[in-house]
């Protein structure tokens, strides 16, 4: 699904990621975790297009296509989602609204028809129930005054009415209560299927007890120094990150 | 520059898509201005004695007041006697259907996406359609005339209501009152005349469509609107222009008279040419527009969304005389390019409990210069006299300018006035953050500044929303990321 070759990328002049290679396959779910500045959400960013986050080499294929190739709005079209650390307020502008026009972007890309407003609210209603999203919160402004749990609830409600391929989320589980947490999992869990695949984002490991990854990589100061099954995130936790500077494994090869 | 603000100013760069020109035949006056030009005017038009005499004092008036220049603007000299003073379809015969209608005119509004057939038979909108400077086509006149409305051009007003134009016109904006106020009252050309009588609400939303047509002629409207006891009427303007290379003067005058609890609402949608993206061409909109909201209880509204022009000044305004009246402004100014405007409201308070709401939304983009400019004044027996102003200005990308001159007056220490205002910018973020979830880069634009003009919006009447927001797709098409 997914193939990252050395990938490095740049923001404002300093290269923040110094060559990431990783390999996703449908189906599969990865967790990236590392301390906090070490390039997680840069690598998110990165395979979302963010124009700011300049690739200065490697390759990224998805689907068989070229990613870097493609704006963020097609990758997006193309089954991409990002759900972000820090969701941006949209003032005036309707949760629901923009979220039929995402869809349907999508819908029409994939060559599907549009849904008119009856169908969309039916959708939005299923998806609002399992995750138990208030429908309040659809007719409101995007993200607008929104709690920081509500406005990650609200990236995990976009990702299942986008239903994408590849869903990366960047430190979802921070700002969530232990419900949350709980409710926002299970939503993802009941997404997980043979053809679509997850990269999960995170600083702890306790996320990880709700969605168990297939993979778990450690990334620090832009270089990914472990790559391991699912005890790699509980001897992180036990040993803590300061573990990986002692050990001598961030070491760049 | 970032990666954003560059898409953003590639965007900008989409043409006029109204820029077109109409061949019908026009009735021209030659070039220039002097007291010769305003008999003539006046004599084409079989104008009553009183009413030249009225155009010949603001003539005499005109040329003793200079330009002002005090607005944030600039713009090259106007040449006003390169310019001719009035333009008419040549054929002026009564129409008493539109199947009459010139079909080049017909063709035009079309083009528009403005068809009169459609908007006549669905959506209950009287059409008093002015094309150039005489209205060539009025609709629903008769279901009107049953209520005693009277929604006419100015000229037929003129003959018909003699007593009712003599008392109101000038009433509110006197034909001293400002340089383009002067001229207009010597030169005016045509424009609406709308009566409600007491205690009538009108069924339909009434609406004239303006265009500019004639090369090189001014376009000097004159709109009157008096609102009886009780009374109440909506009224929509809306305008487009073709596509045109020299600059264009438009100096309207627009006066409301609302009597006690009454309601006038009057909303404009504003779209001539601009100019071109390097700043050639384009329309001078110098407009006067007041109200009065002269009974007790009465109401003002006045809704603008402003996308078009190359230079705008305008500042509807309402004067609140009689006791518990309500004067209100929402506003939309958008400039890209190379496109400036200056515009506000006043809003003066006279009668004790008036209240008032502005809600101003500039946007800028490309080059574009935009200015709120508001005053609000408080009269020394207003009391408990409110006023809650909010100015939000919108920036996309990093080579337009938002400027923000809030006035205030207060002469009553009753009085209580609120003002907001902010700045900001359409983020890289924001538009990330659309595009994350497949939204392209002009729908997300389009999306992110409707939102931001949401409050506007929902003032206007649900038809005209509609095309208010897609006239603000066209005018930042190309300008933004
Ligand atoms: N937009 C940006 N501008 C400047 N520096 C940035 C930007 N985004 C990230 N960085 C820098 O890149 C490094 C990695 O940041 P980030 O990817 O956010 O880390 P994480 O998500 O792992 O906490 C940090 O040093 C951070 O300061
Ligand atoms: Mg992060």
């Amino acid at each position: 699904m997914l193939d990252v070759k050395n990938l490095k990328v740049r923001v404002d002049d300093k290269e923040i990621l110094h060559g990431i290679t990783l390999s996703v396959k449908a189906g599969e779910v990865h967790a990236i975790m590392g301390p906090n500045g070490s390039g997680k959400s840069t690598f998110a960013r990165a395979l979302a297009g963010h124009p700011g986050y300049e690739v200065t080499g490697g390759q990224v294929t998805y689907k068989g296509r070229d990613l870097l190739d493609m704006d963020a709005d097609e990758r997006a079209r193309e089954g991409v989602f990002m759900a972000f650390q820090y969701p941006v307020e949209i003032p005036g502008v309707n949760n629901a609204y923009f979220l039929k026009a995402a869809l349907n972007a999508k819908r029409k890309h994939q060559g599907l028809e549009e849904l008119d407003a009856m169908d969309f609210m039916a959708l939005m209603k299923e998806k609002a129930k399992i995750l138990d999203v208030d429908e309040k919160m659809l007719q409101r402004s995007v993200n607008e005054g929104f709690s920081g749990g509500e406005k990650k609830r609200n990236e995990i409600f976009h990702m299942a009415v986008l239903e994408p391929s590849l869903a990366v989320l960047d430190e979802t589980d921070s700002g969530l209560d232990i419900d949350a947490l709980r409710i926002v999992s299970q939503g993802v869990n009941a997404m997980r299927s043979p053809d679509r695949a997850f990269i999960v984002v995170t600083h702890y490991q306790r996320l990880l007890n709700y969605i168990v990854p297939d993979f778990v990589h450690v990334l620090s100061d832009g270089v990914l120094v472990r790559s391991g099954g699912r005890e790699l995130a509980l001897e992180l936790e036990e040993k803590g990150y300061s573990w990986l500077e002692t050990s001598g494994a961030g070491a760049r090869t | 520059m970032s990666t954003a603000t560059k898409t953003i100013e590639d965007l900008a760069n989409t043409e006029y898509k109204y820029g077109f020109v109409t061949d019908v035949e026009q009735d021209i006056v030659p070039v220039g201005l002097d007291e010769d030009v305003v008999r003539l005017i006046s004599s084409k038009k079989g104008e009553p004695e009183w009413l030249l005499d009225w155009r010949l004092k603001a003539f005499r008036a005109w040329l003793k007041m200079t330009e002002p220049h005090w607005q944030n603007v600039t713009y090259a000299p106007i040449d006003y006697q390169g310019v001719s003073y009035y333009a008419a379809p040549s054929e002026k015969k009564k129409l008493n259907s539109l199947d009459e209608v010139d079909p080049e005119i017909r063709a035009t509004f079309n083009k528009l996406g403005i068809p009169i057939e459609e908007q006549k038979l669905l959506s209950n909108v009287a059409v008093d359609a002015v094309f150039d400077s005489v209205s060539v086509a009025t609709t629903f006149r008769s279901k009107l005339a049953e209520l005693g409305i009277i929604f006419c051009s100015f000229s037929e007003a003129v003959k018909d209501h003699p007593e009712l134009v003599r008392q109101y016109l000038g009433s509110v904006v006197p034909h001293t009152d400002n340089y383009f106020a002067a001229l207009n009252s010597a030169v005016f050309s045509d424009g609406s005349f709308v009566y409600i009588p007491k205690g009538t609400r009108c069924p339909m939303e009434l609406s004239t469509y303006f265009r500019i047509n004639a090369k090189n002629t001014g376009q000097f409207e004159r709109t009157l609107i008096i609102a009886d006891e009780g009374s109440h009427v909506s009224y929509l303007e809306g305008c487009t222009a073709p596509m045109r290379d020299e600059n264009q003067l438009h100096a309207a005058v627009v006066e409301l008279v609302a009597h006690a609890d009454a309601t006038i609402k009057y909303s404009t949608v504003q779209n001539w040419y601009p100019g071109d993206k390097h700043g050639k061409g384009g329309i001078y909109n110098f407009v006067t527009k007041r109200g009065i909201c002269k009974g007790n209880r009465s109401k003002i509204t006045w809704t603008q969304v402003e996308t078009g022009s190359a230079v705008t000044w305008k500042y509807p305004s309402c004067i609140l005389q009689g006791d518990d009246s309500v004067g209100e402004f929402y506003s939309v100014a958008v400039t890209n390019n190379f496109q400036q405007a200056d515009t506000g409201t006043k809003m003066i308070h006279l009668g004790k409990n008036t209240r008032s709401t502005i809600v101003s939304k500039g946007i800028s983009a490309g080059k574009g210069q935009n200015t709120y400019r508001g005053a609000v004044k408080i009269g020394k027996n207003a009391a408990n006299a409110r006023n809650y102003s909010q100015c939000d200005s919108l920036l996309i990308g990093d080579r337009c300018g938002a400027h923000t001159f809030p006035y205030l007056e207060i002469k009553n220490t009753t009085a209580k006035v609120e003002h907001e205002a902010s700045t900001s910018k359409i983020g890289e973020d924001q538009m990330f953050y659309c595009e994350s979830r497949g939204i392209t880069k002009e729908d997300a634009i389009n999306m992110i500044v409707s939102g931001f003009c949401k409050d506007v919006f929902r003032e206007l009447p649900m038809e005209f929303a509609v095309e208010a927001q897609k006239l603000l797709g066209i005018s930042l098409e190309g300008s933004v990321g």
